[in-house]
């Protein structure tokens, strides 16, 4: 297994009672809160709350943080001078979210400006507004502060029983006597396509960690609990018990292409995964990547320390009656099926179910169980 | 960090340098400073990262206790 980004796996969270009367209150959203929890819980190990200016610089320019440690995006506390009062650096504030029930302590070591413009072009390899995370940089405030965060409370949720943290997948993997472990990370209920790339994956290690991204999602979107309910069936039919095991992260999408494929790859490595998962585009959205480029990106980090492992076009060949990928069908692509989740959503959408060697038939049932399945 | 001293200067063998320059023609490195780099982040990510995580035997307990009732372990 291997030790946690950075070398340690960070625990930010106060157990004991805090008295924070008196504190600056500072009501923050709920992406910003899910930051916090996973700062606190290791997802985000080594860091230990909000960049500093000199790591936010770095993140941007250099893909590291000032230390020399991989890091690709920027996690960021921004605000209005006019949100908090008289604020300055070397205070304690403390942030809460209402909908996660969070209060957490910022020491803040730095406040400082920053050029949406710069920060969009970096991340995100574009300044257009019609790129969702280019969108929510312009929304973000003006200013940022920096600074270490101690997480003192937050309420239990809905899908709580699947979420683990990374001490917990840690001791679980060694539990189940698995030594190398490869992460998939995925936003929709799987089709046959995902469930070739996760097999032809965990044929050559000892477990599969399947990571669903649970949170804020888009009109259209299959709903959180769809995607639980069809992978547990998934599981429950076709995959060994000893060899799977499934855990939510809430965390937000950024659709970063590249920059955030090797995001993903470190919090899974800080779950204590081996070799993660890097499909087509991963990451993507509309045209702003090339296909490959979240697997090309890989070359730059020989220190990243998780294997990743790359899938390009897989789909089903007629004539080799089976799931392929390019490197082992020799056939026209008049043969081929392509895995369309757009198709797959058509027919659901229906009330149909898709063809089998699009969909397992029990998970299109469970799909369909549901007089909803799509957020509205 | 100031710009300058972003980079420092280390000294190898010239013959040495010259190996790699003739390596790293037509690859994807631009210069001997980005290959050498690349090489030291790698051998020295291999010998930092070692040192697995370890727990108290009693913090481990605690987790496998939730992770059974959770059904994650028999």
């Amino acid at each position: 297994m291997p030790a946690p980004h950075g070398g340690k796996l960070i625990n930010k969270i106060i157990k004991k009672q805090m008295d924070t009367k008196g504190l600056t209150q500072f009501e923050i959203n709920t992406n910003l809160s899910e930051d916090i929890i996973n700062i606190a819980n290791g997802v985000f190990s080594p860091l230990e709350g909000f960049l500093v200016e000199n790591d936010f610089e770095n993140v941007l320019n250099e893909k590291r943080l000032s230390d020399d440690t991989p890091w690709t995006i920027p996690i960021i506390l921004d605000f209005n001078k006019e949100d908090i009062n008289n604020i300055k650096e070397g205070d304690t504030i403390l942030l809460t979210n209402k909908e996660t029930g969070l209060q957490a302590l910022i020491d803040i070591d730095e406040i400082y400006n920053y050029d949406k413009e710069t920060l969009a072009n970096k991340v995100y390899k574009t300044k257009k507004i019609d790129h969702p995370g280019v969108t929510n940089v312009y929304n973000m405030k003006e200013q940022l502060m920096g600074g270490k965060i101690s997480l003192l409370k937050n309420k239990k949720r809905q899908y709580d029983e699947y979420n683990l943290t990374p001490k917990e997948t840690r001791i679980l993997f060694k539990g189940k006597g698995w030594r190398e472990i490869v992460a998939f990370q995925t936003r929709n209920p799987p089709h046959i396509g995902h469930e070739y790339v996760q097999k032809t994956a965990l044929t050559f290690v000892d477990g599969l960690f399947i990571n669903p991204i649970i949170g804020k999602k888009k009109i259209g979107d299959f709903k959180d609990d769809v995607i639980l309910k069809s992978y547990q069936t998934l599981m429950k039919h076709y995959y060994l018990k000893d060899r799977a095991v499934m855990s939510i992260l809430r965390t937000s999408m950024k659709y970063a292409g590249p920059r955030e494929a090797i995001h993903h790859a470190i919090m899974r490595k800080n779950y204590g995964c081996t070799h993660f998962i890097v499909g087509r585009d991963h990451a993507g959205v509309g045209n702003y990547y090339g296909p490959y480029d979240a697997h090309d990106i890989f070359n730059e980090f020989p220190d990243l320390r998780i294997i990743p492992v790359f899938f390009r076009s897989f789909s089903q060949c007629t004539k080799c009656g089976s799931v392929v990928n390019d490197k082992i069908c020799p056939h026209d692509q008049e043969h081929h099926l392509n895995f369309s989740g757009k198709k797959i959503r058509e027919i659901l959408k229906e009330g149909k179910i898709p063809p089998e060697d699009m969909m397992r038939k029990e998970v299109a049932e469970t799909i369909l169980k549901y007089e909803h399945p799509f957020v509205e | 960090m100031k710009e300058e001293n972003k980079f420092t200067t280390i000294s190898i063998p010239t013959p040495l340098a010259e190996k790699i320059k003739k390596r790293i023609k037509g690859t994807g490195f631009t210069s001997l400073s980005s290959y050498v780099t690349y090489v030291l982040r790698e051998v020295l990510s291999g010998i930092e990262e070692e040192k697995e995580e370890a727990f108290s035997k009693e913090d481990e307990e605690r987790v496998k206790d939730r992770l059974r009732s959770l059904g994650y372990l028999d």
